[in-house]
C-alpha cells in the first residue's frame, strides 16, 4: 500500500493507494487550513488507514511533496516521512508539489503554468507542455515577474488576477493525484529533501527567544 | 520483555536535536545534533536555521539513540516530545516527528513541557524527586524557579526574568569581551583566572524591588553596567582586565540567582533544590547555591553538565515518569505550543 501526502500549500492532503498501476485511491482526507499542518497529518494518516482498514505495518512506499512551499507547512510533511518510513523501513520518495498539481490538470494541450502562495509578495511557479511535463525548474518571484497570460492552475491567480488572469483547476494539490502519479511512474521522483528555494532568512526578526 | 516501559523522548525547542532512551530512571541513550555552530556567527540563535537542521538530524538521530541503547524502535513503549515552550518552527519538527513515530508504532504520544523536563532529568541522576521541591532553571531561553509539587502534573511558577535570560546575558557579555559564543563555558573558563573585583549591580534585589519581584530576576541592567564599565575603560586607553570582568560579572549573576532559589526554598518549605538549565552547567553556581544551602539545611541537586542543557533525554525522563503515574497520554493533533503555560505538563 502506498501512502501519499503533501503538505506544502494550505491544503493537508492524504491518500492511501493500493500501490499498483492496475490499482487505485482506496482512501483520501483532505482539509484546507493554512496554519495547522502539525495538528492534522497525523490524524490525517489515522484516518485513511481506519477508513481502509489497514495497520501502518500494511504501508511499503510513501509519497511526499517536497514544495516549494512555506517552509513550517512543508517540514511537517517532509519529516513525518522520513519519520515514518525509517520506522517501517520502507522506501520514500519526494514529488515536486508544482507537480503534483500538474497531474491533476487536463486538457491543456498548449501547455499550462502552476503558480502557487510563496508569501511575501512572490509565488512559486514552474512551466509545463501539453503533456503535463515540467519544462521549467520550479522557481520563486514576484508575480509581475512569472506573469502568464495563459492557464495557471494553484492560487497563484486568485492571489494574483492581474498576472494570471486564466485561471484553471486544481487550486490546491491532492493527494490523491499524487499517489495515482507515484503509482503510475508519470512524475519525477526526487529525494525527500525540501525544495526551499529560499535561503534561511537571518537578519529580520530572527533572534527570537525562547518564551520563558 | 521488560515491566518497565522503555520512552523515547525527542527535543527540538531551541538548536539541539536531542533524542534520549530511558527505562524509569536508567537512561539508555543521550543522542544530540547542535546547530550551534551555524547560529555562531549571528551571535544567537536564528530560528530558520535551527528548524532546517532539525529536519536534517531527526531520523539520524533517532537511529543514533537507538543503536546507542542497543534496542530497536519496535522495542520502544512509548514517545514523548517537547511540544512547549520554545521555537515555534523548531517545535513543529519534533512534535511531527514524535507523531509520526507513536503512530507507525501504533504506541501512546506525551507532548510534554520542556521545563519540567529540566526538572524530571535529574532522576536520572540522583534517583526519585523529592516533591515538594523548588527548581531553579537557567539557561539562554529560561530564567525560573518553580515550586514542583508533582512533576508530572502541574509545576508552580514562583518567579522569572523581567528581560533577559541568564544565559542571554552571558552571552552578551561574552561578546562584549570578545569571548566566543555561547558565552557560559567561555566566562567560566576566563573568569577562573580573575578576582571578583567589581561590584556589578544586582537586580531586583532591594526595596521596593524585592517586595514586588521576590523571586523575579532582572539581567538587563546588569549587562548594561558591565558594558558601561567596560567602554570606560576603553574610552580611558586603559586595558580591560577581562578576566576580572568576567569573574565579577558572573559573580553578580549567581549571587542573585542562588540567593532566591535559597530564598525560595526556605518560604516553601522545600528541603531540596533541583537547579538545571545550560547555566546550571556554571561552576560557580554550583558552589554558591551548595554553600548557602548548606547554611538551611537543603539539600542541592544538579544534574551533570550534559543533562543540563538541552538533550533528549530530559524528555524521556518526564516521559517516563508521566508513563509510571498514569497519566493519559496527548492526541494526535496536538499543536507545537511555544508558548506552553509551564502550569501544563502534558498538553
Ligand atoms: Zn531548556
Amino acid at each position: 500500500m502506498l501512502l501519499a501526502f503533501d503538505t506544502a500549500t494550505h491544503a493537508v492532503t492524504v491518500a492511501l493507494h493500493s500501490g499498483t498501476a492496475a490499482g487505485d485511491v482506496v482512501a483520501e482526507h483532505t482539509v484546507v487550513d493554512a496554519l495547522r499542518h502539525g495538528e492534522l497529518l497525523a490524524p490525517g494518516i489515522q484516518h485513511v488507514l481506519a477508513a481502509a482498514g489497514i495497520s501502518p505495518r500494511d504501508l511499503t512506499r510513501i509519497a511526499v511533496g517536497v514544495g516549494p512551499g512555506p517552509f513550517t507547512g512543508l517540514r511537517v510533511g517532509i519529516v513525518t516521512a522520513r519519520t515514518m518510513a525509517a520506522v517501517l523501513d520502507i522506501p520514500v520518495d519526494g514529488v515536486c508539489t508544482l507537480d503534483i498539481l500538474a497531474a491533476a490538470v487536463t486538457d491543456q494541450p498548449g501547455g499550462f503554468r502552476v503558480a502557487t502562495d510563496a508569501r511575501r509578495k512572490e509565488v512559486y511557479w514552474a512551466a509545463y507542455d501539453g503533456r503535463g511535463r515540467r519544462v521549467s525548474p520550479p522557481a520563486v518571484d514576484r508575480p509581475e515577474a512569472a506573469a502568464y497570460d495563459g492557464p495557471v492552475a494553484g492560487r497563484g491567480p486568485q492571489l494574483y488576477p492581474a498576472a494570471f488572469p486564466a485561471a484553471i483547476d486544481p487550486d490546491n494539490p491532492s493527494a490523491a493525484a499524487l499517489a495515482r502519479a507515484v503509482a503510475h511512474r508519470t512524475v519525477e521522483l526526487l529525494p525527500p529533501v525540501p525544495l526551499y528555494l529560499r535561503r534561511p532568512d537571518a537578519a529580520t526578526p530572527g533572534q527570537r527567544k525562547q518564551v520563558l | 520483555m521488560n515491566d518497565v516501559p522503555l520512552v523515547l523522548g525527542i527535543e527540538t525547542s531551541c538548536d539541539e536535536t536531542g533524542v534520549g532512551l530511558v527505562r524509569g530512571h536508567d537512561l539508555l541513550a543521550d543522542a544530540i545534533a547542535s546547530s550551534v555552530d551555524e547560529h555562531a556567527r549571528f551571535g544567537g540563535v536564528v530560528p530558520e536555521v535551527a528548524s532546517r537542521a532539525h529536519l536534517e538530524a531527526m531520523v539520524p538521530t533517532i537511529e543514533r539513540s537507538c543503536r546507542e541503547a542497543g534496542v530497536t524502535l519496535s522495542d520502544v513503549d512509548a514517545i514523548a516530545v517537547t511540544s512547549g515552550p520554545g521555537l515555534a518552527g523548531a517545535l513543529l519538527v519534533g512534535v511531527a516527528a514524535a507523531k509520526a513515530l507513536a503512530l507507525s508504532l501504533s504506541i501512546p504520544l506525551y507532548g510534554v513541557n520542556h521545563l519540567s523536563a529540566h526538572v524530571a532529568v535529574d532522576q536520572l541522576e540522583h534517583g526519585a524527586l523529592p516533591e515538594p521541591c523548588v527548581a531553579l532553571l537557567v539557561s539562554g531561553g529560561h530564567s525560573s524557579l518553580l515550586l514542583v509539587e508533582d512533576v508530572t502534573v502541574g509545576v508552580e511558577p514562583l518567579g522569572a526574568t523581567v528581560d533577559d535570560a541568564a544565559g542571554e546575558a552571558f552571552d552578551k557579555v561574552a561578546r562584549l569581551l570578545g569571548l566566543p559564543f555561547p558565552g557560559g563555558p567561555h566566562i567560566d573558563r576566563v573568569a577562573r583566572e580573575g578576582a571578583v573585583t567589581i561590584d556589578f549591580p544586582r537586580g531586583l534585589t532591594g526595596g521596593r524591588d524585592l517586595e514586588r519581584h521576590r523571586f523575579d530576576f532582572s539581567f538587563s541592567g546588569l549587562k548594561t553596567a558591565v558594558a558601561r564599565w567596560v567602554e570606560a575603560r576603553e574610552r580611558a586607553g586603559e586595558p580591560v582586565p577581562v578576566a576580572d570582568v568576567a569573574a565579577s560579572f558572573q559573580e553578580a549573576v549567581c549571587d542573585v540567582l542562588t540567593r532566591k532559589a535559597i530564598d525560595a526554598c526556605v518560604r516553601s518549605g522545600a528541603d531540596h533544590l533541583v537547579i538545571g538549565g545550560g547555566v546550571a552547567a556554571n561552576s560557580r553556581i554550583r558552589t554558591l547555591a551548595e554553600e548557602r544551602a548548606a547554611q538551611h539545611g537543603i539539600v542541592v541537586r544538579v544534574p551533570r553538565p550534559g543533562l543540563c542543557t538541552d538533550n533528549g533525554a530530559m524528555v524521556a525522563a518526564l516521559g517516563a515518569e508521566v508513563v509510571r503515574r498514569g497519566r493519559p497520554p496527548s492526541a494526535l493533533d496536538i499543536p507545537a505550543d511555544s508558548s506552553m503555560p509551564i502550569t501544563t505538563v502534558v498538553a
